[in-house]
């Protein structure tokens, strides 16, 4: 098993050396000397910064054979009508940059109870091959044949990295199928490339922190990714190059305990991830009252207004609306933010948006490495001002 | 019926800071606290046992350090029945998989149970991957997004399953998994006459050699196939355009920037 070896001859200050764990994993026994505790994310930065005094030791068994698994494969989500989620399309366009990289095949899998349509889609966007479950029974998404169905696909096609986007049924099936190949599952990437070792680099905010995780799955296969939708961008479609390949599971593999009484189509409401343009109220918006200030903006742009966690959690604003790690993906063409600090969890889920607006009084505030454009000052004489004068520009082109 | 609520403790604060110097997580004087999303776990267990009768019962299971006794108490006050607690340093560092194995270990040495609700997710691993991979090790049907318990009759439960553009009304017998989604109840308030009650209730402290599975390879840092190779600040570079002048000056060169890359129509 890999542990930290630690070599107290080479400290001279122990208070140095705790300080190199982020995790504050390091700690002091009763006796004086260090140990590593249980905080431990094997992260190694006391290794690099330790001057010699720490130690990888790596004795653990040796991982998988893989150069047997091959293959970049997406998990593709189809209405019950047989219509693909976008962010397949989105994964398949970064599917092809990793494959390539690494001269794999481009995989999709799609499962449901009319797939023709969509495989001829993936296909259109860059699959070399579509694994098609087409069953009645997949209509509805129900965990145990869909898990049943992925299984199949994994062990008979045994691809590298399975990529699911991070869509509330892919967030439950790519746990369950990453669990039952005792493999890791690396959740809401926003960034990947590969390595030529085809380890997967996978890289998430992470520790609630304001920090970045570089993770790394390096003695199992395949390595599970979900990334959710708007991280990555459509790619432009190709010429169709890849073929479909049709599987069946035996009938006892599509049963589900689960009966589905019924399916209420919501109100087609269109999410936040829909606008071209949105205005971002944070906490320095003071009183639930002055988003109406910010609503008048929006109109003024044609767009919409959406928040923050901090805004969200006040109660001031349905969650819907919240943009972030826990909230929603966007990528409009133009976002204004109004009294927002920009904490990387709220940056994980705008920061592919085309132009980028910020207005905040703090010119420390980290928002403002994200901006193409920063204004440092108060959104109560800004927004207003600028209301004023867009509405005086409009009727001046007229 | 036999209830398992999982619960977790998290840091009491999401501004978790990195010390510039040191390169460190400041985590001084930040208090612990259940994960909110488990309180909305913990409210449906209650009322799935309110509805479902007199000899049923429900356990909160949590695996951490041992001041995490704490969330376990707190779950008393609410109302649980019983507490274990999954504590070892073998299980420190445990990713997805080995967090969700250690409960399922856990589980399977306090259980059998009926049904399993887990939180939406948590504030700081924030993956809402557990429930499902706990329900696979388990064995057992599973199903996330649940926004309603509509019915609870002796062999399943009617509950409706919030998609973005569906609502998926499904009828489950036991024994399942759920998450369930924020505000699918309101959590009841810890209560002083309960907390004078269970002060001195036993909690079963469960540890490496407790499980019915050994095997240290299986938990913790070595149980988790992924590994952190790198944390780092997150670094953003981009062109950036600084509007001077008084607010009612960089207002109105707003404007003119907006008007010139055409987004006023
Ligand atoms: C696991 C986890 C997940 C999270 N997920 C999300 C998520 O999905 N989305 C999200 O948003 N957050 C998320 N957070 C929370 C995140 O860390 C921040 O706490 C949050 O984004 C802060 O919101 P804010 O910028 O509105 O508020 P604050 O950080 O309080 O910032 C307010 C800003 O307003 C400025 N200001 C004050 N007055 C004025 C004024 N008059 N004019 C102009 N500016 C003014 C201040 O200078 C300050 O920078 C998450 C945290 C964790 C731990
Ligand atoms: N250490 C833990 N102890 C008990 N339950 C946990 C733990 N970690 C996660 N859970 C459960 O799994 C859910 C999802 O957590 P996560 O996948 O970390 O977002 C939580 O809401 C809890 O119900």
């Amino acid at each position: 098993m890999s542990h930290i070896r630690i070599h107290m001859d080479k400290i001279a200050d122990t208070a140095a050396a705790k300080a190199l764990c982020p995790f504050g994993a390091i700690e002091e026994e009763p006796g004086g000397g260090l140990a590593i505790g249980a905080g431990c994310r094997m992260c190694r930065a006391c290794v690099r910064g330790g001057g010699g005094a720490f130690e990888f030791v790596d004795d653990s068994a040796p991982g998988v054979d893989k150069s047997a698994w091959r293959g970049i494969a997406v998990v593709a989500e189809l209405s019950p009508e047989g219509k693909v989620h976008p962010v397949a399309l989105e994964l398949l366009g970064k599917a092809r940059e990793l494959a390539a990289a690494i001269g794999h095949p481009v995989l999709a899998v799609a499962m449901g109870a009319h797939t023709a349509e969509a495989a001829r889609t993936l296909l259109g966007y860059g699959a070399d091959e579509v694994h098609v479950y087409e069953d009645p029974a997949l209509e509805f998404f129900r965990i145990e044949p869909y898990a049943n169905a992925l299984e199949d696909f994994i062990r008979s096609v045994r691809p590298s990295s399975v990529l699911v986007g991070g869509t509330a049924n892919g967030r439950s099936l790519a746990p369950r199928v990453a669990a039952r190949f005792r493999t890791g599952l690396t959740a809401d990437c926003t960034v990947l490339g590969m390595s030529p070792s085809t380890d997967l680099d996978q890289i998430r905010p992470a520790y609630g922190g304001n920090i970045m995780a570089h993770i790394n799955t390096p003695r199992h296969r395949p390595q599970f990714a979900t990334v959710r939708y708007k991280v990555f961008s459509i790619p432009f479609k190709s010429a169709t190059r890849g073929k479909i390949v049709r599987h069946e599971l035996p009938p006892e593999k599509l049963a589900s305990r689960i009966e589905i009484l019924e399916c209420r189509p919501k109100a087609a409401e269109k999410g936040i991830e829909e606008a071209e343009v949105l205005v971002v109220c944070g906490r320095g918006v003071r009183n639930p009252g002055d988003i109406a200030l910010l609503e008048s903006l929006a109109a003024q742009l044609g767009g919409r207004v959406a928040a923050t966690r901090a805004v969200v959690e006040a109660g001031w604003i349905d969650s819907k609306f919240q943009i972030g790690l826990s909230g929603r993906t966007v990528k409009p063409k133009l976002m204004i933010t109004c009294g927002v600090s920009g904490a990387i969890q709220f940056v994980a889920g705008m920061g592919g948006s085309e132009t980028i607006v910020a207005i905040n009084t703090d010119p420390k505030a980290p928002i403002f490495k994200v901006a193409h454009v920063g204004l440092v000052g108060d959104l109560y004489t800004i927004v207003p001002e600028l209301v004023a004068k867009i509405k005086a520009k409009k009727e001046a082109a007229k | 019926m036999r209830i398992l609520v999982c619960i977790k403790q998290v840091p009491g604060t999401t501004q978790v800071e990195i010390d510039e110097k040191t390169g460190t997580l400041r985590r001084d004087g930040v208090a612990a606290k259940m994960n909110p999303f488990d309180l909305y776990a913990l409210e449906t267990a209650m009322r799935v046992k309110a509805a479902a009768g007199p000899d049923s019962e429900v356990t909160v299971l949590t695996m951490g350090p041992p001041q995490c006794e704490q969330v376990v108490r707190e779950a008393f006050m609410m109302g649980a029945d019983k507490g274990a607690i999954l504590s070892d340093r073998a299980f420190g560092g445990a990713d997805v998989l080995a967090t969700s194995y250690t409960l399922s270990q856990g589980a399977r040495k306090t259980g059998p149970y009926d049904l399993v609700v887990c939180g939406k997710q948590t504030t700081d691993g924030d993956t809402a991957q557990v429930g499902a991979e706990l329900a696979e090790w388990l064995g057992i049907p599973h199903v996330t997004n649940v926004k309603s318990v509509d019915d609870v009759a002796a062999d399943h439960i009617d509950l409706t399953v919030d998609l973005p553009d569906c609502e998926v009304a499904q009828r489950i017998p036991f024994p399942f998994l759920m998450t369930v989604e924020k505000g699918i109840f309101e959590p009841r308030l810890p209560s002083y006459k309960l907390r004078c009650a269970t002060e001195g209730r036993e909690i079963l402290w469960l540890a490496l050699a407790d499980m019915p599975d050994k095997d240290p390879r299986h938990y913790g840092l070595n149980g988790s196939p992924t590994q952190v190779k790198r944390i780092f600040p997150p670094e953003l570079r981009v062109e950036r355009i600084a509007l001077g002048g008084d607010d009612k000056k960089k207002a109105a060169a707003l404007a003119d920037l907006l008007e010139e890359r055409k987004f006023l129509r």
